[in-house]
């Protein structure tokens, strides 16, 4: 068996004036949960209705589990679909629903029966077979979504913002339970999401788009602390940025001598790759990782920059400071709530920030 | 979408606005005018139709059955038969037609639908006798489609569809299929798409995708368009009577004669009364039947 689930090679898209795909090629392994983000009209869900089948690509290719699925129509592809609006069929029950794919596949009736019980009992619906849709709270819809298209143990399950109707706590949970459901069945899931935080807690790989273009592809943890694009690190999760010029460079350490800061000001940071002294490079910096402190305090930290607070905002976990560098500059540091006795900064106040060289990312430009 | 979720408070006030506190008061203009127009006239049929043909045509106030038994007489039969199996033929016809259009119109971007809707409508701009009478120019035996097709050299000698039933057909065709389209367009129009999708990924072919999801779904709108070809189609007079010639007629042709010709007030009160009853009957078993199967157990779940 080979060992990509699902690989597109060099695939293209044109809606119209515009290119909503533009060559993507990528390869998904078997049994993972990949989800693909961008904002809306990155082509995310285009790329997802080609795997689907609604839709076919003006260049490139795409191979299901080897094979090209060139002008096979969906209803022929081992692909099942969770549509964002779930699509339930309003006529039929539960039941009906779930069993709508293994009736068409004319699977004998006792296995239907089994499958359908099965599928039901993972997606904890148990009881409420022969409810009709409109009966259903959202959540139980989309679990309903979920068992219908998850019943026919399709090659790839395709999830379409699986998690958007939902709210935020129900949105938490099924997060959960969508891994874990998952990796109990073990097949490959594809879930396309413009929600950040969805993406980074489910999936094995993320895959980020924008504007038709694939930016970059890696693990959460990859994407969210080694962003290759100032577009991946903004749109991952907040992010600080700095623009300057590298001032030394001394092996995999470099300087950067920052445009919106005081001449004095250098920034020790990691090198990357390929940069010479002179080169442009921007800074990326996660709010977290920045820690505050009322005096000069030098204990490991490769850089310090004096600050004043302009904002603090209580997160309840975390206590979130709006910073001035200078005019022209301002960052945000997230510190959390750990301790009643832990130090509280005032607007106005100033402040050190500290941070180690290898917690910050240098994009050169 | 739903409007009473989105704006609860919105829906309290357009309540407040619109409805008068005498609700009732809004049926009385509709209820004279039927009353006056319709339920009397109706009671006078029902009368009438007890009634015998007086010598000159008159009505002569008797109490008999002699009417109904009457319209039992095979010729009379025939006719119903006739009319029945003509309409229906008509309304399947206009489903065929009807059902791929009002499809299509419903799926185009909704500010293309109005003109196409437009086209439907167009028409009932010009009087129906006019248009049957074109038809008759267009169907005859040196009318357009025998000239046309004996030019193209197609046929040797015309064809001679005017004044049978296949011409009546065709003109009540062409006549109620907007009524068909126009309710299948609305039933079309509410059908999210995504659940077509949802059928064809899970593995539907175009042709179960349309029987387990589409016609279910927009089976309110079957059921009114069929409704509203076949019953216009069952009483027809003036298609059969333009385009069927002498030979085929319909009920409604023989209600006129018998009203108008034979000057038998009684017996075609009697006619149009049983094809009354004949057009509620079948509307009563259609919803006994339709009320009985309303949760259909699938197939799998009944073993």
């Amino acid at each position: 068996m080979a060992e990509s689930s699902v690989e597109l090679r060099d695939v293209s898209k044109r809606h119209g004036d515009t290119l909503a795909v533009d060559r993507v090629s990528l390869v998904i392994r078997r049994g993972e949960f990949f989800a693909i983000l961008g904002p809306s009209g990155s082509g995310k869900t285009t790329i997802l209705r080609m795997l689907a089948g609604f839709e076919s690509p003006d260049a490139g290719d795409i191979l299901i589990d080897g094979r090209s699925v060139r002008g096979v129509p969906p209803n022929r592809r081992s692909v099942n679909l969770v549509f964002q609006t779930y699509a339930l069929f309003p006529h039929l029950t539960v039941a009906g629903n779930i069993a709508f794919g293994l009736e068409m596949r004319r699977v004998p009736a006792a296995e239907i029966a089994a499958r359908v019980a099965e599928a039901l009992d993972m997606v904890r619906l148990q009881g409420k077979q022969d409810r009709l849709p409109a009966q259903l709270s959202g959540g139980e819809q989309q679990r309903v979504a979920l068992a219908r298209a998850l019943v026919n143990r399709p090659a790839v399950l395709l999830l379409d913002e699986p998690l958007g109707a939902l709210d935020q706590q129900l949105r938490m949970d099924m997060q959960v339970e969508l891994k874990t459901i998952q990796e109990r069945v073990g097949l490959t899931f594809i879930c396309v999401t413009h929600h950040q935080e969805e993406a980074l807690t489910m999936s094995d790989r993320v895959a980020v788009m924008r504007q038709g273009r694939l930016l970059q592809v890696g693990s959460p943890r990859d994407i969210y602390e080694a962003p290759q694009s100032a577009f991946v690190a903004n749109f991952i999760g907040r992010s600080n940025s700095l623009t300057g010029r590298i001032e030394t460079v001394n092996g995999l350490r470099c300087t950067l001598r920052a445009a919106d800061l005081p001449a004095a000001a250098l920034v020790a940071a990691t090198c990357p790759a390929g940069a010479g002294i002179g080169s442009p490079a921007t800074l990326m910096l996660r709010p977290e990782r920045l820690h505050l402190s009322a005096d000069v305090q030098v204990d490991g930290y490769d850089n310090m920059l004096p600050a004043r607070v302009c904002k603090a905002i209580y997160n309840g976990s975390e206590t979130q400071y709006l910073l001035a560098l200078s005019d022209r500059l301002s960052w945000q540091v997230l510190v959390p709530n750990v301790g009643n006795g832990q130090k509280r900064f005032q607007p106005g106040e100033s402040v050190f920030l500290r941070w180690r060289a290898d917690d910050a990312v240098v994009m050169p430009e | 979408m739903n409007l009473e979720v989105l704006s609860p408070d919105r829906r309290v006030s357009v309540r407040a606005v619109l409805v008068p506190r005498r609700p009732g008061l809004l049926l009385l203009p509709a209820l004279v005018w039927l009353g006056l127009f319709f339920f009397v006239p109706l009671a006078l049929m029902l009368a009438i139709s007890f009634a015998w043909r007086g010598t000159y045509g008159g009505v002569e106030w008797t109490l008999s059955l002699a009417n109904y038994v009457n319209v039992l007489d095979p010729l009379y039969l025939k006719v119903f038969l006739r009319s029945v199996l003509l309409a229906a033929v008509t309304t399947a016809v206009c489903l065929v037609l009807g059902f791929p259009i009002a499809y299509y119109i419903a799926r185009l971007p909704a500010r293309r639908q109005g003109i196409w809707l437009l086209l439907v409508m167009i028409p009932f701009w010009t009087n129906f006798l006019v248009r049957t009478y074109a038809w008759i120019f267009i169907l005859r035996t040196e009318g357009l489609v025998n000239t046309v097709l004996i030019s193209l050299g197609l046929i040797g000698s015309p064809i001679d569809v005017l004044y049978t039933e296949t011409a009546i057909v065709i003109g009540l065709v062409y006549g109620y299929l907007p009524f068909m389209i126009l309710p299948l367009y609305a039933a079309v129009e509410r059908l999210p798409p995504s659940l077509v999708e949802a059928a064809w990924d899970l593995y539907a072919s175009r042709w179960a995708v349309l029987r387990r999801v589409i016609v279910p779904l927009t089976k309110p709108g079957l059921v009114a368009g069929c409704i509203l070809v076949f019953i216009p189609s069952l009483g027809a007079f003036m298609t059969p009577d333009l385009m069927g010639g002498a030979r085929t007629m319909m009920i409604g042709n023989l209600i006129q004669h018998e009203f108008l010709v034979a000057r038998d007030w009684p017996f075609g009160s009697a006619i149009s009364l049983v094809l009354m009853a004949l057009v509620l009957l079948g509307l009563a078993i259609y919803l006994r039947v339709e009320g009985a199967g309303k949760r259909p157990a699938t197939e799998w779940m009944s073993r």
